[in-house]
């Protein structure tokens, strides 16, 4: 493979890695809390609200629901209102915002639904407020759920890169189609593939890694 | 297991427990008082509502040990419940310490539930925090520096005799060491009052009893108002002084333990004793006593009060002339009090002359023993 390929799927991995990175952080932003709300908002619950979190389930099953390919071209004047653009990387990050911030938000709310409801009513007999609740409690006993939950988006993300390609928003998924399969490149179609499933790797590992290092659960000696 | 004095608590009255003695303690005395309460669950989703208490009247006094105990349902957790202002009543009202906790809301039931400790079942640690992170979070919570939590979380370990557990997780711990944090983060908040939701339930019997001596202990030294939420006779019986019957959401009996337990008088507060002193008889004997009579006429006598049956057998085999048998027997002690049954075979003699049998009887209802016949044995 010519060094031309190669600093293009380099470039196209940075690509890749900027998009994913700070879709994910967006993403986190604003799923976590999200995630949180719907967890603790049916009737008795911490922030009871259950008109609230009814229509923000149906909000977050409407956007979940829609292929990604279309949400992609639906929000574009969206996009370009938040970056100015509706073409390239930068721009691509709105749609994967969108896309994954409510994915997080059902993982998170699993995650925190995991969480013994005997710790709930123990911190609030010592008189903790939602807030401390949220942050003192539910928060440090769902993270290795959460972090899990993230790898998981993280890797669902670096998936929904490549279809940005539609909106130019380059990366791996972009170069693959456009040289491996639209240039009838194979080699370059399978080093695309070879570095996406690297990626994948590293960052399961990565997570699986550091949700064992906070589980204390099951921690024996 | 030895436990550290500290220092004198400002709210708290040191020294012997005040005790209830006939007529409901003085406002002033009365660390939890319940006034006229009843607590109605509404019907929700086609379940019907539930009458969980009703006309729930009385006062637990300050500093003493009060054990509340009744079978699954009886409305003990919603009681307990009341007590840290989690849940409201239905009608009447709560006064904990002089507050009427069932008023309060937000910021001013949070500041008032500080002064209120509670011990669960299921211990209910935070997996991620260390024993001392765990013991520090009510800390954390009402706002204490970093230096001050870190002083009070050792005196804490100390207290409840775990001081080497200090980095240990709740994994690595057992039942009886998670349920001494759950202890020591009760106390954490200097509380006025100890709630202890079933909190030797999941023990063993050993572990119980270690459990049960650190409260009585903590009790004694700091002057803790301590309630028991229970539905293990052996719990009431260790620890409490006073006790507090409860049956489908009524009070059915309260007052002295003792009192309570030597003379009991609802049906419920009998089956509770009877776990105490085996009113049900050894199988080997229950199947030899037939109603035909026979060689022994087969008594069993209540003995109820200190010292009551000590001279019992030998006073009735030296007054009356029987040979009398001791067939089987169960005596404990209740607050000081002997419970418990004793069951005597009384020979008839030859001519299966019932005569022993009914002057055993007259002199044991003179001596105002209650005993009744279950029949004979050969």
């Amino acid at each position: 493979m010519s060094p031309e390929l190669i600093n293009l799927i380099v470039q196209a991995t940075f690509e890749s890695l900027y998009m994913v990175g700070i879709a994910a952080l967006l993403g986190t932003a604003f799923g976590l809390p999200l995630g949180v709300f719907l967890a603790t908002s049916r009737k008795g619950e911490l922030f009871a609200a259950p008109t609230v979190n009814r229509v923000l389930g149906i909000v977050v099953n409407a956007t979940r629901s829609t292929p990604f390919i279309i949400l992609v071209v639906a929000i574009i004047p969206f996009t370009r209102l938040i970056a100015g653009t509706s073409i390239g990387s930068t721009a691509a990050i709105v749609p994967l915002t969108i896309a994954s911030a409510p994915f997080i938000a059902r993982l998170v709310e699993a995650a925190i639904r995991e969480v013994d409801g005997g710790l709930i009513e123990t911190a609030s007999s010592f008189g903790a407020s939602p807030m401390q609740i949220v942050f003192k409690v539910l928060i440090p006993e769902a993270l290795p759920g959460l972090l899990l939950a993230l790898t998981l988006a993280v890797v669902s993300l670096l998936g929904y890169s490549a279809m940005v390609g539609a909106v130019g928003g380059g990366g791996l998924g972009d170069l693959g189609i456009r040289y491996g399969y639209q240039r009838f490149m194979p080699e370059m179609m399978l080093a695309v593939v070879v570095v996406l499933i690297a990626l994948v790797q590293l960052v399961q590992s990565a997570g699986d890694y550091l949700a064992r290092r906070v589980n204390r659960r099951l921690r024996q000696h | 297991m030895k436990a550290v004095s500290m220092n004198a608590h400002p709210l708290l009255v040191i020294g012997e427990p005040v005790e209830i003695r006939g007529a409901a303690p003085a406002e002033s005395q009365a660390m939890v008082r319940f006034e006229n309460i009843s607590k109605t669950y509404p019907a929700y989703r086609g379940k019907p509502g539930v009458n969980a208490l009703q006309g729930i009247d009385f006062a637990i006094a300050r500093g003493s040990i009060t054990g509340v105990i009744g079978r699954s349902g009886a409305g003990k957790s919603s009681l307990v419940r009341l007590i840290n202002g989690l849940e409201k009543p239905s009608t009447g009202r709560v006064v904990v310490d002089s507050k009427d906790i069932s008023a309060l809301t937000g910021r001013d039931l949070r500041l008032a539930q500080r002064s209120i400790g509670m011990i669960f079942q299921h211990f209910n640690l935070l997996s991620s925090r260390t024993a001392a992170n765990n013991i520090a979070l009510p800390l954390e919570i009402a706002g204490w520096s970093k230096a001050d939590i870190k002083g009070r979380v050792t005196e804490l370990l100390n207290l409840v005799g775990i001081a080497d557990k200090h980095d240990r997780y709740p994994s690595e711990l057992s039942g009886g060491q998670k349920q001494r944090v759950g202890i020591a983060r009760a106390l954490a908040t200097r509380p006025s009052v100890l709630l202890s939701d079933e909190a030797t339930s999941a023990l063993d019997p050993q572990t119980t009893r270690a459990i049960l001596d650190l409260l009585a202990n903590i009790n004694r030294e700091l002057g803790v108002t301590i309630v028991l939420i229970t539905h293990e006779m052996s719990v009431v019986r260790q620890l409490a002084k006073e006790v507090v019957v409860l049956d489908a959401g009524h009070v059915v009996e309260s007052g002295h333990v003792a009192d309570i337990f030597t003379h009991p008088k609802h049906p419920i507060t009998q089956s509770f004793l009877a776990e105490v002193t085996g009113d049900s008889l050894p199988v080997s004997l229950a199947s030899r006593i037939v109603q035909e009579q026979g060689g022994h006429a087969v008594i069993r006598v209540q003995v109820r009060g200190a010292g009551a049956g000590d001279t019992l057998i030998a006073r009735l085999a030296r007054e009356l002339g029987l040979d009398v048998s001791l067939l089987s027997a169960r005596i404990d002690e209740i607050g000081g009090q002997h419970v418990g049954s004793l069951v005597l075979g009384i020979p008839l003699g030859d001519s299966c002359d019932e005569a022993a049998a009914t002057r055993t009887l007259a002199w044991l209802s003179q001596y105002q023993f209650s005993a009744e016949r279950l029949g004979y044995v050969a």
